[in-house]
């Protein structure tokens, strides 16, 4: 009477079949004809861990052998440096300054971002470096900005913290560029922005760099409003001055909180009125939190501090009604070998190879690769991977880029971009080959495929510069100019249009009077510490922390309210 | 119909036998005591039984007019013999276990429903229902309910209401035992009740002396008398007590010699209607508070034989010579420096320590409660009862309060937030009318639970007792569960040298100051952290991406320390509570670095490197396993956050549990407007204002009484905690208030002078 009408009918079948089936003679479906002995092949059971095994990347990495403890070694020197660089840079502006800002009992610009965001998740930094020896006068640690992706309430949020501890939190040109490049995240992204405002303004001796262009000051109030419109929310945190233009940061804002007796926004300071009208009024009055919050309504909420404004901001945070999903799916396997071996792997002489297989086989879950054209176009690794639970594609040099390479790096691109599947690319490219036979074969055409899938490409994209990004190499690897999301750097990377070497070679073939210090500076300028100085990434990484830069990264690329429709992008035309 | 009309002629005839000892051949009408002890040894003949003349009458339906604990207890017995049961619930019972065990319960309205005799006759009858268990209080030891119960047909499964009437009057039962030869304490048990005839009649007994209302038990309308000069204060406190407690007729006083070192020690008994009685051991209840039990043992400790068995022998002689039936308690009062003890009186009832003689004797003395009101023999006689007791050890039962030592046992209610009860087996029983999320009300009396264990000798049960009190844990209101422990570990209890002023003597060690260990609070400070984590990304970081872990160059500290700052809540001592603050500094997904700094010491203590685990079965609580350098630490931490916005987290961590204090942020009082709340006094509890001691604009000095309160039937004196003017008295004189009810505000400028 239990018995479902399937069940009953698997147990009648089951019947059947033991009757037909005489325990004596074995049926003869069963066995092997004998007239046939090995003709016909039968459907072998493949166990799932037989299956995977041809996904698994196998590591040949020998972690006692001299070249990978010397590359350790060499490693552990751009490790130490950018460690040490990273350590004063946390520290903010100068101890006097600090001590003042806590005098005023003001939280310090990184503790407000800890408070601002939840227990347990990590702060995705970008750019800490940004400054860094940029302005011969003045010293200005991570560009007098802190920005970077947060998760509060949940919602991974775009957080951009003035800190006023370094030159009055005024914005150099380094500063504004920060700024613009955190609101591009963002709105790539689809990422709410939190702007905890604590600045004097535009740095008025670098004011032509900072206000006239297009992507100067009056940039940051056009992202606001342009996000806004957008769908984006604006959330803004008044915790000191806002000056002038700055004003617009919370007046431009959906929803701002203003610390009282802390935060003052006017278009013009008590000295300045008192220099247009005569008239003297203090700060508090002409626009501190009290005035705002009941009189003027340019700010929502009123907060006795820094720390009950955070509690107010991720309030706000919480009501923005935004979607707390993810992508990843699945139980999540760490790799099968240990990321820290990347600092034997990887090189700090990019003349030598480096194996991009033993690179990703500590970035992929499980070191599971999936590889595709493993054997055409060698020197371009293409295949699937996971990423924390992401299903990625993954793009990777292995060597010079040869037409072949080039065009299996083309499908792939037109692979994923048809599967809505981001895009991951490590990049160690000298360039593409050069020579009469490359350029017989059509090695610029080929080459312009690849540049072409790349730059039409619709999914999030990441690169990773894992060693050098030369010349051309650059663009069909995803450089700075093909917007990727994120653009990262190990602490070995260089970056530039060729190697010092070379550069000098080249100079001194086409017959210029060689500069004594030209290579030693190009060996300067094309260095990861002087890229991310300008921003021309977001951020030195630790190797072995790739794989949690990128999975941050595609939590903010993929979550939230992001959606990535397969078969979207529209490429151009491909010259056959 | 038919069962109840047996019943009714069953009750019309009573059988009454000559009284007699089970263990006896004797059928000497009158026995001394001499006699008794001679026949104790000597084995019941079977014929003895036969020859009765009573019918036995099962019972098949029962009203419990009790709650709590004792009617889930009853309940479970009943249950057992296949009795179909109704409860009994009041408004605020509704919810309660007790109602919820029954298939039947029916409603009785007011809190007071329980004492309404005439109205529970009145249900038990119209439901048909054939016998009643009154439990114990309320209306167990009323002889008007028994006799009301006898003439409605309805069997009172108890004893007789003649019995219970002579043994609830202090003197006539005075009166009967000294005829009877059982010796009583001297004293004046009559009828002349002026204060003068009653300060004579003390002279004569000569101070100290005891006074305590006729109607008395559980301590109330009771007062020690030192000297001749206080006598009168005394007498009309005592007097009030007891007619708030008992009504008419409780400010009847007697006045008995007080003996200083006593011991209490009570006798289990048990009579059936054919005229046997036995005693099931007896039981120390020394260890008393507020007059009231606490821990309760069996066999009592430090006595010799001859005392014990002499003490069995009389105790059977007081329920012979009222007639007794069913289960009752002769208490004695025993002089630990004379060894001589003195009848108290006899507790015609089931007692709250009845588990005890249980446990030691291996019986279920409810369901002989069932079998003797049907008419059945005891099951047991004196020998055999004599031999399991040799064989089955020690017992002992705490009782589980909500209440506060540290605050002289103050009664306390409210929600148990979270109840976590040591494993059941054999040997440890628990009896408990409330399951986690339960209120404890302050209508009712404040027993949380009774935890009985049993050991092959008393120092293994008292060392299970320990243990399982460990793992008791109860967050939402105070209770004595940590000082039952100190008892417990007390070296003086451990070698039996009990009387019933032992917490008094040995305060100092008992109320001892703790010290908390660095470890509790990174844990509370760990718990915080954790629970937090999985409720606000609803995503577990550990599953979904890198969260948790360190990203990047620099030191993680300069960006992720977290403080906490945690005070420790002593209501021991008047001073606020130690602040010590732990910074948290994640590491890894379960990885931490914790710094510890007590405010006054300069050096914080550093653990590096600790693994945290941690689980969350509700939004309040979390459980970790820690990995310090040294050790591996479990706890289960529980937030409660109180009306005023605090947050209260209690760490249960090896079998030690410590209340902190999480402090509100800096931001927190002013954001939210709370000073005025700061510079007033609550009620610390629900209560009645008895009186103001103080008027609006009066200054007072810190410690001086405001206020009068009454709850739970005492008196409590609410004092200034600090320097300053009334600027309002919120009640006047009979408001009902609730816990946290403001009672005295103070003028502003005042309190920031004081604080």
């Amino acid at each position: 009477m239990s018995l479902s009408r399937s069940s009953r009918q698997v147990l009648l079948q089951s019947r059947q079949l033991s009757r037909q089936h005489h325990p004596t003679r074995p049926s003869p479906a069963l066995v092997h004809n004998r007239g046939l002995p090995s003709r016909r092949l039968v459907a072998t059971f493949v166990a799932p861990h037989h299956a995977g095994a041809i996904t698994s990347i196998k590591s040949n990495v020998e972690t006692s052998s001299d070249e990978f403890k010397e590359n350790e070694r060499l490693m552990g020197e751009a490790m130490a440096r950018l460690e040490e660089l990273t350590r004063k840079v946390h520290q903010g502006g100068p101890a006097k300054a600090r001590e003042k800002h806590l005098a005023r009992k003001k939280m310090l610009p990184r503790d407000r971002v800890t408070a601002l965001i939840d227990p347990g998740t990590s702060f995705l930094e970008l750019s800490p470096l940004a400054g860094h020896e940029l302005y011969p006068e003045a010293d200005v640690p991570a560009g007098g900005i802190i920005t970077g992706l947060g998760v509060v309430e949940g919602v991974t949020c775009m957080i951009v913290a003035n800190d006023s501890t370094v030159k009055g939190g005024t914005y150099y040109p380094i500063t504004v560029k920060k700024h613009l490049r955190a609101q591009a995240v963002a709105q790539e992204n689809n990422l709410p922005c939190i702007y905890l405002v604590d600045s004097g303004g535009a740095n008025l001796p670098h004011q032509s760099d900072v206000f006239p262009d297009r992507d100067h000051f009056g940039r940051i109030f056009y992202n606001q409003a342009r996000m806004s419109s957008q769908g984006v929310p604006q959330i803004s945190v008044v915790m000191g001055p806002c000056t002038a233009g700055g004003a617009y940061v919370p007046a431009m804002s959906d929803e701002s909180i203003i610390v009282q007796e802390q935060g003052h926004i006017f278009l013009a300071g008590p000295p300045l009125v008192k220099a247009a009208t005569g008239e003297v009024v203090s700060p508090e009055e002409l626009g501190g939190g009290k005035m705002h919050s009941s009189v003027s309504g340019v700010t929502d909420y009123l907060a006795v501090d820094d720390a009950h404004a955070l509690v107010l901001a991720r309030r706000c945070v919480s009501n923005l009604n935004w979607p707390a999903k993810s992508t990843a799916t699945g139980d999540i396997a760490e790799p099968l070998y240990s990321p820290s071996e990347l600092l034997g792997i990887a090189s700090t002489n990019l003349r030598k190879p480096l194996p991009i297989h033993e690179v990703i086989a500590r970035i992929v879950d499980g070191s599971c690769f999936a590889e595709f054209k493993r054997d055409y176009g060698s020197t371009l690794v293409t295949g699937f991977a996971n990423i924390y639970g992401h299903r990625v594609g993954i793009v990777a040099n292995n060597g010079i880029l040869f037409s072949s390479s080039a065009l299996k790096g083309a499908h792939f691109i037109e692979l994923c971009a048809q599967r809505g599947m981001p895009l991951v690319f490590l990049q160690n490219i000298s360039g593409f080959m050069v020579g009469k036979d490359a350029e017989r074969e059509g090695i610029a055409k080929n080459g312009a495929k690849l540049v072409t899938a790349v730059a039409c490409a619709d999914v999030p994209k990441f690169t990773v510069v894992v060693g050098g990004s030369y010349g051309a190499g650059n663009y069909g690897m995803c450089g700075r100019a093909y917007s990727p999301r994120f653009l990262w750097m190990w602490p070995n990377a260089r970056i530039g249009v060729m190697g010092a070497e070379q550069l000098a070679a080249v100079m001194e073939t086409v017959g210029q009077k060689a500069d004594p210090e030209l290579r030693a500076r190009i060996e300067r300028e094309t260095d990861a510490v002087f890229s991310s100085a300008r921003l021309w990434d977001d951020g030195v990484i630790p190797p072995q922390h790739t794989r949690r830069y990128l999975g941050l990264g595609l939590r903010a690329a993929m979550g939230g309210r992001n959606e990535v429709a397969p078969g979207k992008t529209k490429f151009g035309v491909f010259r056959m | 119909m038919r069962s109840l009309k047996r019943a009714r002629q069953h009750l019309r005839v009573p059988v009454r036998p000559a009284p007699r000892l089970l263990a006896s051949p004797a059928t000497a009408p009158s026995l001394t005591s001499r006699s008794l002890a001679s026949s104790a040894a000597s084995k019941a003949p079977d014929a003895a039984s036969s020859g009765s003349s009573t019918c036995v009458n099962p019972i098949t339906s029962l009203l419990i007019a009790n709650r709590g604990e004792i009617a889930l207890r009853i309940a479970r017995t009943a249950a057992a013999m296949g009795i179909r049961t109704t409860t009994l619930y009041t408004d605020v019972d509704a919810a309660s276990q007790h109602a919820r065990c029954s298939a039947h319960s029916i409603a009785l309205g007011p809190a007071a429903g329980y004492l309404d005799g005439p109205r529970i006759v009145q249900l038990a009858k119209a439901h048909g229902i054939q016998a009643l268990h009154p439990g114990y209080g309320f209306l167990s030891e009323n002889a008007g309910f028994a006799a009301a119960c006898e003439e409605a047909g309805i069997v009172f499964v108890g004893p007789p209401a003649k019995a219970m009437a002579d043994m609830g009057d202090k003197a006539r039962s005075k009166e009967i035992m000294t005829a009877a030869g059982v010796p009583c304490v001297p004293g004046y048990h009559g009828s002349e009740q002026t204060p003068e005839q009653l300060r004579a009649r003390a002279c004569e007994v000569r101070f100290p002396v005891l006074l305590k209302s006729v109607k008395g038990g559980g301590g109330k309308g009771m007062r020690i008398v030192r000297t001749e000069d206080e006598f009168d204060a005394q007498l009309k406190s005592a007097r009030a007590e007891a007619r708030a407690s008992f009504g008419e007729g409780g400010e009847v006083m007697l006045v008995e010699k007080y003996i200083v070192r006593p011991r209490h020690v009570e006798v289990q008994v048990f009579a059936d209607r054919h005229g046997n009685c036995v005693a099931l051991g007896e039981r120390d209840c020394s260890v008393q508070r507020r007059h009231q039990k606490i821990l309760e043992e069996s066999p009592a400790p430090a006595l010799d034989d001859v005392t014990r068995k002499d003490l069995w022998d009389k105790a059977r002689l007081a329920a012979l010579a009222v007639g007794y039936v069913g289960a009752g308690t002769v208490e004695f009062i025993l002089d630990r420096d004379g060894g001589e003890f003195y009848f108290m009186e006899m507790n015609t009832r089931l007692q709250v320590e009845h588990p005890v003689s249980e446990m030691v004797t291996g019986t279920d003395l409810v369901e002989w409660q069932f079998r003797v009101a049907a008419g059945e023999r005891l099951p047991l006689t004196q020998e055999e009862i004599e031999e399991r007791i040799k064989e089955r050890g020690a017992a002992i039962e705490a009782r589980i309060y909500a209440e506060n030592p540290d605050r002289g046992f103050f009664p306390d209610s409210g929600k148990l937030v979270h109840l976590s009860t040591p494993k059941t087996s054999e040997d440890v029983r628990i009896d408990a009318g409330f399951i986690e999320g339960d209120t404890v009300s302050e209508a009712y009396d404040g027993m949380i639970a009774k935890l009985i264990v049993r050991g092959r000798d008393r120092e293994t049960a008292i060392r299970k007792m320990e243990l399982a009190l460990n793992e008791y844990e109860v967050v939402g209101l105070s209770t004595n569960i940590e000082f039952l422990k100190r008892l417990c570990r007390s070296q003086a209890f451990i070698e039996g040298d009990v009387e019933t002023g032992f917490i008094e003597k040995w305060r100092d060690e008992l109320f001892a100051p703790r010290h908390v260990a660095d470890e509790v609070f990174v844990q509370a400070a760990l718990g915080c952290l954790l629970s937090s984590q999985s409720h606000a990304t609803a995503l577990a970081p550990s599953r979904d991406g890198p969260h948790g872990e360190t990203l990047g160059f620099g030191k993680a500290s300069t960006q992720g320390e977290r403080k906490f700052t945690l005070r420790v809540q002593d209501d021991a001592n008047a001073e606020e509570g130690e602040l010590v603050d732990v910074s948290v500094v994640q590491t890894g997904v379960s990885l931490f670095n914790v710094a510890v700094s007590r405010r006054g010491s300069e050096t914080p203590q550093v653990l590096q490197n600790i693994v945290c685990e941690s689980a969350s079965p509700s939004a309040t609580k979390t459980t970790l396993t820690t990995f310090y350098p040294q050790t591996r630490i479990e706890s289960t931490v529980v937030r409660n956050p109180t009306t005023d916005g605090g947050e209260r987290l209690t760490v249960f961590q090896l079998g030690a549990k410590t209340e902190l204090q999480l402090v509100t942020p800096a931001w927190f009082e002013k954001a939210l407007g709370l000073k005025e709340v700061a510079a007033s006094v609550v009620a610390p509890m629900p209560c009645k204002i008895l009186r103001n001691e103080v008027v609006e604009g009066q200054s007072v000095e810190k410690g001086a009484p405001l206020v009068v309160i009454e709850s739970m039937k005492m008196e409590t004196v609410i004092r200034s905690p600090q320097n300053g003017v009334i600027k309002k008295l919120a009640h006047k004189e009979g408001d009902i208030c609730k816990a946290g009810t403001t009672l005295v505000l103070f003028e502003e400028d005042t309190t920031a002078e004081a604080s």
